[in-house]
C-alpha cells in the first residue's frame, strides 16, 4: 500500500487537476456565450438607456413638444445657410398618429427627419407622456383625420404660434426634408396667408393640398384657420382631412401656394420616390386627373430639391434620411443650381439694417459666421459657393 | 502520508497545466480556420482634406486627369433589364463604359466575347480593356446587379500612382487567399493590370481553363494569378473603418443596422462616401442614381477640393 501510493496519489491529482481545470474553463466559456435571450435583454437594456442620453442631447422636452437643441451637422459641411435658414423660418412639424403605430412608424420619423424641425409635436388620440404624444380626445381611424387635424392645428396655434413662423402637417409614414422646405418658404413671409404643399385641383376652385404628401400654413393661414372655426366660416365639412382642410383654407381666404421649383418640378409627393421615379401609373388611375399641374414621369418627376414623399415605411425613413443628409458623390457639381431666396426675411433686433431697412445676410467670408449680424449685401456669393 | 499528498498535489497541478494547454491549442485552431478579415490585409483610404490642400491646382488637375476610369461591366442577354438600367445609370460617369457579354444580344451593344465559362470571359474582358484602354490607367470591374458612385472611387484612388499594382475592393479572405470580392466591384490599377496580361501567358500558374471538379469563382481565380504576379488585395474602406464596397445593397444593409443599432440606423450603417452596392434591383439603381446625383438638403455645401461635372446628355443626374 505504501509503495503504491505516491504514484496513485500523483495520477489522481491529474485526473482532479485535469477535470476541476476544465469545469472551470467550461463555466468560463459558458458564460461568455450566454444564452441568446439573455443576451438581447441585456442589449436591450443597454440600447434603451442608451437611447435616453441621446434623446436628451437631441430634444428639450416642453410639455409634448420638443424642442430641438442640435440641429443635425455633418463633420466637413458648409452649412451655414441652412443654419441662417434655421434661425429665420422657424417650423413646427405636428405629426398625425395613434398609439398603434409609436413603435412601427412613428419612432423612425421622430429619429430621421423630425430633427431637422424647430419644433415637433407628435399628435395622437392619446396623450403619451414618454414619446411623447399629445391625446387630441378624438378616437382612431380614418373618419377622424379632420377631427385630429383642427385639434392639432387649435393646440399648436395656442401654445406655439409664438415659437414659429410655419406649420407643417405630416403622416406618421410621410418623409419632410424640412430644409428643402426652409428653401421654398424663404420666398415668403409668415404674415402672408398662404399654404403649400402638393396641389391637387377637383371639388375646390384653387385647389387643395394632398394630405399624405403634407402641407404647410403659414402663420397667418393658421390665425385664419382657428378665426374660422371661431366665427364658423370652416366647420367639419368632411373627414376626407385633405379637401376640408382645402375647403376651409378657400373660405378664409388663404392662396394655394405653388410649390414648384424653378424649372416645374415638384417638391411635394404623395408616392415613395421609387414609384415617382419608375412606376408607369395607368391613364385611368385617380392621380392623372388630380394633380393640379401637369405631371412628369420619370427623372422630372421630382426636384433635386424635393421636400416630401407619402407611404414611407420604416426602412424607407432611414433610406431617405440616408440618401438625403448621408450618400454623396465627391466633388460633384449638380446640374440644378436652385436660386438663393431674397434677403428680406424678418430677423432679429440685434441686427442693423441698411439704408432701405432691408435685413442683410452675412457673407461666406466671415470670420466667425455671425450668424446674426449683416455686413455686406453679397447673396450672389452664396451660389457661387454652392 | 506527506509523499501521498504531495504527489497527489503535483498530480493536480500537472493536470491542470495540462487541461489549459490542450485548450488553449484547441482555441488556437480554431480561430485560424474562421479568421474572416484579420490584421493581414492592408486598407486604402481616401486622401485626406489637409492632403489635398497642399497640392498645387495644377497638380489636381494632373491627378484628375490621371484618375480617369475605364469600366468593364460583364453581361449577358438573360439579364437584360439589369444590363440597361447600368447603361442608363451609373456607368455615364465613367470616362470609358464598354460591356463585355458572353452572347450577343440585337437590344444592345456591347463587345461580344462569345464565351460561357465565367473565368475564360473575365480573361477575355480584362485582355480586351488592356489593349484598348487608350490612355485611360484605371479599371473597374462590375456585375450589372452592382451600383457605383465613380466619383467616390476616384476620390478614393486620386493619390495613388497607377503605374504601382492595386487591386482593391471588398478584400475578403477564402482559407490563405485574400481576394477582392466580385460583386461589390474590382479595381486594376494599369501596373496590376499590365502584370495579370504577363501572368495569363503562363499556362501553368493561371490556367484560362481549369478542368478541376470543383470551380473556383473567378474572383478568387483572379487573385490567385495576380497573387503570383506579386499584386495583393487591398480593402478600401473611410477613416471610421467603413467599407467602402458593399456586396450587400443598401436596404439590406439599412435592416441589418435597424436590427444592430436601432437608436444609430443611418450613422452605424453606411459610409458617406461609399464607392459600391452589389445585389441592386433595376429600381434601387434608380433611386439611388436619384438620391447621389440630384437630391440634397438645401443649404448645406462642401467645399471639396476637386469638381468632377455631370456627363454630356444625361437627364438623370
Amino acid at each position: 500500500m505504501k509503495t503504491l501510493g505516491p504514484r496513485i496519489s500523483f495520477y489522481a491529482g491529474f485526473v482532479v487537476g485535469t477535470f476541476t481545470l476544465y469545469v472551470f474553463l467550461r463555466q468560463l466559456w459558458f458564460e461568455k456565450t450566454l444564452p441568446m435571450h439573455q443576451v438581447t435583454t441585456l442589449a436591450r437594456i443597454q440600447d434603451y438607456q442608451q437611447q435616453l442620453e441621446e434623446e436628451k442631447k437631441m430634444w428639450k422636452k416642453e410639455g409634448s413638444a420638443l424642442f430641438n437643441l442640435e440641429h443635425p451637422h455633418h463633420i466637413g459641411e458648409d452649412s451655414r445657410m441652412a443654419d441662417e435658414l434655421y434661425k429665420k423660418v422657424r417650423i413646427l412639424c405636428w405629426v398625425m398618429t395613434g398609439p398603434k403605430n409609436l413603435e412601427t412608424k412613428t419612432r423612425h420619423a421622430k429619429y430621421t427627419w423630425s430633427r431637422h424641425c424647430n419644433i415637433v409635436v407628435f399628435m395622437s388620440s392619446v396623450d403619451d407622456p414618454d414619446f411623447p404624444t399629445v391625446g387630441l380626445g378624438t378616437k382612431e381611424g380614418r373618419d377622424q383625420l379632420y377631427w385630429k387635424t383642427i385639434r392639432a392645428y387649435h393646440y399648436a396655434y395656442e401654445h406655439y404660434a409664438d415659437e414659429a413662423d410655419w406649420f407643417l402637417k405630416a403622416d406618421d409614414d410621410t418623409y419632410v426634408i424640412v430644409d428643402n422646405l426652409r428653401w421654398i418658404l424663404a420666398n415668403h413671409t409668415p404674415e402672408e396667408p398662404i399654404y403649400f404643399g402638393r396641389r391637387f385641383k377637383p371639388y375646390t376652385k384653387q385647389g387643395y393640398m394632398s394630405g399624405g404628401a403634407g402641407y404647410v400654413l403659414s402663420k397667418e393661414a393658421l390665425r385664419r384657420f382657428v378665426e374660422g372655426f371661431k366665427s364658423k366660416q370652416c366647420t367639419h365639412t368632411t373627414s376626407v382631412e385633405d379637401l376640408a382642410m382645402g375647403q376651409c383654407m378657400e373660405k378664409v381666404g388663404v392662396l394655394a401656394g405653388d410649390s414648384r421649383d424653378s424649372f416645374h418640378r415638384e417638391t411635394f409627393h404623395p408616392f415613395v420616390l421609387e414609384q415617382h421615379l419608375t412606376a408607369k401609373f395607368p391613364k385611368s388611375f385617380w392621380y392623372w386627373s388630380y394633380c393640379y399641374y401637369p405631371i412628369s414621369e420619370g427623372p422630372n418627376c421630382c426636384s433635386d430639391m424635393s421636400i416630401s414623399f407619402h407611404y414611407v415605411d420604416a426602412v424607407g425613413m432611414y433610406l431617405m434620411e440616408y440618401y438625403t443628409y448621408h450618400l454623396r458623390a465627391f466633388g460633384y457639381r449638380y446640374r440644378y443650381q436652385p436660386p438663393t431666396p431674397p434677403a428680406h426675411l424678418p430677423s432679429s433686433e440685434n441686427c442693423s439694417t441698411d439704408s432701405k431697412g432691408t435685413h442683410l445676410f452675412s457673407t461666406p467670408t466671415d470670420q466667425q459666421g455671425c450668424d446674426q449680424c449683416p455686413l455686406q449685401k453679397k447673396n450672389i456669393a452664396f451660389s457661387k459657393a454652392q | 502520508m506527506l509523499s501521498d499528498g504531495c504527489s497527489f498535489m503535483k498530480g493536480m497541478l500537472l493536470g491542470g497545466v495540462f487541461c489549459l494547454v490542450l485548450s488553449f491549442l484547441g482555441s488556437f485552431n480554431f480561430s485560424s480556420e474562421s479568421s474572416t478579415e484579420d490584421h493581414h490585409h492592408h486598407h486604402i483610404y481616401a486622401p485626406s482634406k489637409d492632403e489635398l490642400k497642399r497640392l498645387s491646382d495644377s497638380r489636381v488637375e494632373e491627378l484628375k486627369n490621371q484618375v480617369r476610369v475605364y469600366c468593364i461591366i460583364m453581361v449577358q442577354p438573360k439579364i437584360l433589364v439589369y444590363w440597361a438600367t447600368v447603361l442608363d445609370t451609373w456607368s455615364k460617369h465613367c470616362d470609358n463604359a464598354v460591356f463585355y457579354t458572353s452572347e450577343g444580344s440585337k437590344a444592345l451593344e456591347a463587345v461580344d466575347l462569345n464565351e460561357k465559362d465565367d473565368w475564360a470571359r473575365l480573361r477575355k474582358a480584362l485582355i480586351h480593356a488592356y489593349e484598348n484602354a487608350g490612355d485611360l490607367r484605371w479599371f473597374f470591374v462590375a456585375q450589372p446587379t452592382t451600383f457605383a458612385i465613380i466619383e467616390n472611387l476616384k476620390y478614393l484612388i486620386l493619390a495613388k500612382d497607377p503605374n504601382e499594382p492595386f487591386y482593391l475592393g471588398n478584400a475578403v479572405k477564402s482559407g490563405e487567399l485574400e481576394y477582392v470580392e466580385y460583386s461589390s466591384g474590382i479595381v486594376l490599377s494599369y501596373e496590376a493590370l499590365k502584370r495579370l496580361m504577363t501572368m495569363f501567358k503562363d499556362e501553368g500558374q493561371c490556367p484560362e481553363r481549369t478542368h478541376a471538379l470543383w470551380k473556383m469563382g473567378e474572383d478568387k481565380q483572379l487573385a490567385l494569378c495576380l497573387k503570383y504576379a506579386g499584386v495583393f488585395a487591398e480593402n478600401g474602406e473611410d477613416r471610421h473603418g467603413k467599407g467602402l464596397f458593399n456586396k450587400q445593397n443598401v436596404v439590406n444593409m439599412i435592416k441589418q443596422s435597424m436590427q444592430d443599432n436601432p437608436t444609430d440606423v443611418v450613422e452605424g450603417c453606411c459610409p458617406d462616401m461609399a464607392v459600391t452596392y452589389g445585389g441592386m434591383s433595376p429600381n434601387q439603381m434608380h433611386v439611388m442614381m436619384f438620391g447621389v446625383y440630384r437630391l440634397r438638403p438645401y443649404g448645406h455645401d462642401f467645399h471639396d477640393w476637386l469638381t468632377f461635372y455631370p456627363p454630356k446628355d444625361s437627364d438623370n443626374d
